[in-house]
Order: structure tokens, then sequence, then C-alpha cells
């Protein structure tokens, strides 16, 4: 078995690197993000890394109303085709266009001088 | 009256209920306020401190609530909690006051609450740290969160906004038979949709206030409540769930806790929806009557928004819904669940005034802590 010691700390490595990783329990062969030390629910610790496809389907969708209409933006929560679900935004579109259901893909960019994971449309 | 699903069902009662200071109360700190309700709730109830052997009290900005108040009153008690499950805390203390009285290890519990942020503002943003998941994204908080379930419950269900409407529309029309309302204008449907977005699909009418106000409640074991100085509310049921923190890891955005402490209350307290006169519901936002509603089976679930139409919760509707104003008009100082409660006290007593609901028998106050993360239920009796 392989431990997790640092599991925020190893994802954001690989996401660095351009890989965006998920984790995965070889035992129930669920993926798991947020990464943890073990898998919600079972308590599986036997987690590695995988690469995530990067495919996901819009799950929810919110606009971030601002004064100036071009400051706003959209959050999303999306579910990978994997599993699971992440908190994300998507970019390359116009807010008011982002809609439950579209599919999406996951894109490194960078955030406030460090790599973030965004999605784009599919 | 006897133990029902783990739950001591009758054999405790609330006897003493206050608020205090709800609109702009400036110039005392927030332990003050919870001090005052506090001494309203016991003299209410015809008791004194020293007959307080148990406090619960949760301060928005303050970690060590529990002993500051405890400090504050000059207790040593037998039991001291400060939870952090948001607003439903104060239904989780029911709970466990009920527990701790039914086993002797207490003889009265006193919850209070008080916060005073629009007239004292805290120094700091919160007490949590933010998640690292979802801080990147700048979600607005807590609304955002909110906003995401709406979205799916109208992508799944076709509620509308003009429903989320109803459920602010109805809020404000009680608000208006409640002199301790802090906004009584009228308002109507057109005004709350074109109110200021803020995270589609919520606008600013669709969030709750954001206020002042203290509150606290008295509750001893059923044979010593006949004796105190008010008409006892038996607490006929207590649950609570915790389902997830953030909204991402919630499990399914248009089902809450409530789907679980509400039927477990039921169960404890022998009763079914149908039975409900009143139905105090934890309303943050104008998304959460509708959820709790209907998690809590008062509607099939996807029916909520067709359920508050046309002013079904409103004063003169088919079913009585927060009736002293709500979160979105009478009060909401950071933590709201305390004065569900005491508005269910109020009604079932008989004191509700312009506002008072005719027949009142039983009533159910449901908390909501964090984002839709913390669901607690309680059911009230109007005893005997």
């Amino acid at each position: 078995m392989t431990a997790m010691i640092r599991p925020e700390a190893e994802w954001r490595a690989h996401l660095a690197e351009g890989r965006f990783m998920i984790q995965r329990s070889r035992s129930t062969g669920c993926h798991v993000f947020y990464p943890r030390i073990v898998e919600p629910g079972t308590g599986a610790d036997d987690l590695q890394w995988v690469e995530a496809s990067g495919k996901g389907v819009v799950h929810a969708v919110t606009v971030v109303r601002k004064k100036d209409p071009t400051d706003s933006y959209n959050v999303v929560l999306v579910d990978l085709a994997e599993g699971p679900r992440l908190m994300s935004r998507v970019d390359g579109i116009d807010v008011d266009a982002v809609r439950i259901g579209m599919d999406v893909r996951a894109r490194i960019v960078e955030g406030e001088g460090k790599p973030l994971l965004v999605f784009v449309p599919a | 009256m006897n133990m029902r699903h783990g739950f001591p069902s009758g054999r405790t009662a609330i006897v003493g209920a206050a608020t205090f200071g709800i609109g702009r109360c400036p110039g005392v700190s927030a332990v003050d306020m919870a001090a005052r309700a506090a001494m309203l709730a016991l003299a209410d109830a015809g008791l004194s401190l020293v007959d307080v052997d148990a406090l619960y009290t949760s301060a928005p900005y303050e970690a060590l609530g529990g002993m500051e108040l405890s400090e504050y009153l000059g207790l040593t008690p037998k039991v001291v909690d400060c939870n952090r499950t948001g607003g439903s805390a104060f239904e989780v203390y029911v709970q466990q006051a009920a527990l701790a009285l039914e086993a002797g290890l207490i003889d009265c519990a006193l919850i209070a609450y008080g916060s005073n942020p629009a007239s004292n503002p805290p120094p700091g943003v919160g007490m949590t740290r933010q998640s690292p998941w979802e801080a990147p994204y700048r979600p607005v908080a807590p609304i955002s969160s909110y906003a995401l379930a709406a979205s799916r419950h109208m992508h799944l269900y076709g509620t509308t906004r003009a429903q989320l409407a109803e459920v602010a529309v109805a809020a404000r029309r009680w608000a208006q038979l409640n002199p301790e309302a802090a906004v009584r204008d009228p308002l109507t449907i057109d005004e709350v949709l074109s109110a200021r977005m803020i995270s589609d699909p919520l606008t600013a009418r669709d969030c709750c206030l954001f206020n002042d106000g203290a509150a606290a409640v008295v509750m001893v074991r059923a044979d010593r409540a006949k004796d105190c100085a008010r008409r006892p509310i038996p607490v006929l049921g207590a649950a609570h769930a915790v389902t997830h923190r953030e909204i991402s890891s919630m499990p399914d955005l248009t089902v809450t806790g409530a789907a679980i402490s509400g039927p477990q209350a039921f169960a404890q307290a022998g009763v079914t929806p149908a039975d409900i006169d009143l139905a105090m519901v934890y309303d943050a936002f104008t998304i959460t009557p509708i959820l709790f509603l209907e998690d809590l089976g008062f509607c099939p679930k996807g029916e909520g928004g067709r359920f508050v139409e046309n002013g079904a919760i409103a004063p003169g509707g088919r079913l009585a819904v927060n009736t002293n104003g709500g979160g979105l008009s009478c009060v909401h100082p950071g933590m709201y669940g305390l004065f569900l409660l005491v508005e269910a006290v109020r009604q079932l007593r008989g004191e509700a005034g312009d506002r008072q609901l005719e027949r009142a028998e039983l009533a159910v106050a449901h908390g909501n802590g964090g984002v839709l993360s913390s669901e607690a239920t309680v059911v009230l009796a109007r005893g005997a």
C-alpha cells in the first residue's frame, strides 16, 4: 500500500508539471477528488495518482455579477468523467453561455502566478 | 411520551423564550446581547440564573463563545457547548439539551445567541479557512454556493426566478404583521426580479438580511415544566444531519440533509408533515425554504417551486411558513436558528399577535448551517 502523505502538495506538483492527476483506489476502483489520505466513505488507503481524462460535464453554474458587466465571471461545478465533482470556471465562452449539461475539458492555465485548473468548452 | 428512535419525545419542554435587539443594537457587544436575551428568557420561564446548569451558545465571531457567555453569566455549568454547525447549531442544542435532561445529567438548559455584526462590524472575515479547492474561482461566500444549488434545481425541475421571488414576497407579508421584523415595506415579485443580481439566479432580495439580534430559550424536563410561569412547549423530536462542508462536496445539490433529519424528527414525534400547522424553515436565501419544504415532506421533491406559488406560504395561504418574516425580512445576524425556535414557541403559546395562526398545535423548526451543510429539525407541540 502506498501511503498518501501530502495529498494537496503532490497534486499541485503534478499540476505544475502540466498534468491534471486525480486519485484512484486500487481496491475499489473509484476515483477521488479533492486529494485525500483515504477514499471518503470506504476509507480505502490504497490511493494512487492517475491522469484524469480531462473530460467533464457542467453540473451547476452561477455567474457572479459585477457593476461593470465585463467583470462578471462564471463559477461552475463540473462532474468529471471519472466521477468526482469539483468547482471551477469555464473559460473561452461568454459568461451567459455556460449551460448545465455542456461538455467541457480541463485546461491548466496560469492564475495569480500559480497553475490553475479551469475548463473550456469541449 | 417515551423514547422513540433514540429521542425522549415529550419528556422535555421549552419553558422560556425571548428575543432582544432585533434590527440594530449598537453600543454593546455580542455577549451583552446574548446575556440580555438569556435573562429575558429566564424571567419568561419564572426561573433565574442559579437554576441554569447547562449552557449552549454559538457566537459567529468568537470561537470560545461558550466559555465567554458562561463566564459573563457567572455560571459553572455541567455542560457547556459551542458547536460550529452554523445557523443549525440551535436546533442541535435542543436535541443535545433534551438528551442531557433526560439522562438527569442536567436540570435546566439555557440556549442563547447574540450578535450585532451590522452595528459592530467584526474584525475578521470569519472564522473558517477558505477551501483551497474553491477559493481560486472566487465564489461569493456563501451566496454563490446557494446559487449553484438553485441553478441545479431550476435545471432539473423547472423552478423559476418568479417562484423564488414568491418566497421573498411571502416572508415580507408575514413581516408586515410582526412589529419586531426589521423590514416591513411592501415587496412585489417584480421588485425581487428586478433587484440587483449578485450571483445568478439570486438577487439582493433573494438574500437574508444582515442585521443584529439576540434570542434565548430555556428547557427543563416535562415534570418540572408544569411549575414554570408559561405554558410549556414539549419537544417531540430533534434530529441532525451533516452531509458536507463545501458545495462542491454536496452529495446531491437538490436534496439536503433535511431529507434525513426531517423524517427522523417526525418519526420521533410520531407525526407527519400533514399534522404540522407551522413550518419555520431557515430562509438564508429564497431557494432554501423550497428545498426544505420538499425534503421535510411538505411536497414532493421538485415541486417546491410550484408549492410556493400564488402566496401559498404567505398569510392566508395553504401552509404557514416563517410567520416572523424569516431571515429574509425579520432578522439574520449571522446565525438565525434560535429565532426559528422562539417564533414557533410564540405561535404555539398563542402569543403571536396579528400573525397568530388560528390553529397552532404542532410546529417544525428547521435550522440550516454552512452551505446546506448541516440540517437540524425540531418538532414542538402546544402541550397541555
